[in-house]
C-alpha cells in the first residue's frame, strides 16, 4: 500500500528561533494581536510504500531521524494523511 | 616528500580556489614547513589515498538544500574524509565545511541561523583557545586574529552536556571576541577529541596575503601544513 505522509520538522524547544521571533514581532504591526509561541519549521510531504500504516509511520520516522531533521537542533512529527488510491482504481483503497 | 593536501569540491563549493591559493603561500621561512601541494578533489571521489590532510572549504555544498551539509554528508568523498580522520589525519572544515563536518558526525553540535537573522559578511576578532589542534599548533593561546566571516548559519549550538565536555576536554579552538552570531559560549571553532578534526566559521584562507589586506589567517594554515607534513605515513599517490 502507498501512504500519503506529512513530516513536520521544527526546532527543539529551547533552541532560539529567530524566524519565529521576527514573525511574532511583525504580526502586531498588521493588527494581529494576541499571537505568541510562533515557531517556524519545514513541512515535507511524501508518498511511501508500506505493508500497513504502522509500517509507513516507522519507515518515515527513520527517514526523519537520519536525514530530514538534524536531531541536535530539530525534532520531527510524522502524520499519516491517508492511503493513496491507485490512479486507475475504482476508488477502493488497495 | 611533498606534503599533499586535498581540498574537497562539492557542487556549490565556492572557496576551494582560495584555499588552494592560500595553502600555496605557506612556506614560513627557515622555520616553516616545506611547500605544500594543494589539489582539488571532486566530491564523487571515494578515496583520499596519497593525501596527508583534507580541507572541506566554504560555499553552498549541494545548494545547502534541506540544511547546510545535510546532503553533502552523503557524497562518496565523505567516507574517505572520515577514514582519514579516524587515521589521525588533519581534517579542517571552513564555514560550510564546518557545517558539513557536523552533519557528518565528525564534530559535535550544529550551526543554526545567526541570531538576529542577519547574513554576516564582515571581519571579526577571534581568540585562539588551544594549541593542541592541527589548526592552531603554530599559534599561541590568547592570540587575537582578525578573520573574515561570511555566513548565515554560523550560530554554533549544542546541548549543555556537549558544551561541558568541549570545555573540559579543551576542544573549543577559537572564540569570538565580540560574538557576531549568537554562538553558544562565543564558539567560532571546535575540534574532535584528538584535535585532528577542526571546524571553524571564519575564513583563514581569506586573510593570507597582504595584497588582500591581512595575513592573520596564515598562522592557522601554517599549523595545518606543519601537521600534515608530520604525518607518519605518506601513502603513494
Amino acid at each position: 500500500m502507498k501512504f500519503d505522509v506529512l513530516v513536520e520538522v521544527r526546532l527543539r524547544p529551547g533552541i532560539a528561533d529567530p524566524q519565529g521571533a521576527t514573525i511574532e514581532r511583525a504580526l502586531p504591526a498588521l493588527g494581529f494581536d494576541g499571537v505568541s509561541a510562533v515557531r517556524v519549521g519545514k513541512a515535507v510531504r511524501l508518498t511511501v510504500e508500506a505493508a500497513d500504516e504502522a509500517g509507513a509511520r516507522s519507515e518515515v520516522a527513520a527517514m526523519a531521524d537520519r536525514l530530514l531533521a538534524n536531531p541536535v537542533i530539530e525534532q520531527s512529527e510524522v502524520t499519516i494523511l491517508g492511503a493513496v488510491e491507485a490512479a486507475t482504481g475504482n476508488g477502493v483503497t488497495r | 616528500m611533498t606534503t599533499r593536501v586535498a581540498v574537497v569540491v562539492f557542487p556549490g563549493s565556492n572557496c576551494e580556489h582560495d584555499v588552494v591559493q592560500a595553502l600555496g603561500l605557506v612556506t614560513g621561512g627557515p622555520d616553516g614547513p616545506a611547500p605544500v601541494q594543494a589539489e582539488l578533489v571532486w566530491h564523487g571521489c571515494d578515496s583520499l589515498a596519497g593525501y596527508d590532510a583534507v580541507v572541506v572549504p566554504g560555499g553552498f555544498a549541494h545548494g545547502d538544500y534541506l540544511r547546510p551539509g545535510a546532503i553533502a554528508r552523503f557524497s562518496p568523498v565523505m567516507a574517505a574524509v572520515a577514514a582519514l580522520a579516524a587515521d589521525g589525519g588533519p581534517v579542517v572544515g571552513i564555514c560550510n565545511g564546518f557545517q558539513v563536518l557536523t552533519e557528518a558526525g565528525l564534530l559535535p553540535g550544529a550551526l543554526q541561523k545567526n541570531r538576529g537573522l542577519r547574513f554576516l559578511c564582515t571581519t571579526v576578532g577571534v581568540r585562539v583557545c588551544t594549541t593542541r589542534t592541527v589548526l592552531t599548533g603554530a599559534a599561541a593561546v590568547g592570540d587575537e586574529l582578525r578573520l573574515p566571516v561570511n555566513h548565515f548559519e554560523g550560530n554554533y549550538t549544542c546541548d549543555a552536556a556537549t558544551l561541558e565536555r568541549l570545555r573540559a576536554e579543551d576542544r573549543v579552538v577559537l572564540r569570538y571576541s565580540d560574538n557576531p552570531n549568537g554562538s553558544v559560549d562565543d564558539i567560532a571553532g571546535v575540534c574532535n577529541e584528538q584535535g585532528n578534526v577542526v571546524g571553524l566559521m571564519p575564513h583563514p584562507e581569506r586573510a593570507c596575503d597582504t595584497m588582500t589586506g591581512a595575513t592573520d589567517g596564515m598562522v592557522l594554515l601554517r599549523s595545518l601544513v606543519t601537521a600534515a607534513a608530520a604525518r607518519p605515513v605518506h601513502l603513494p599517490a
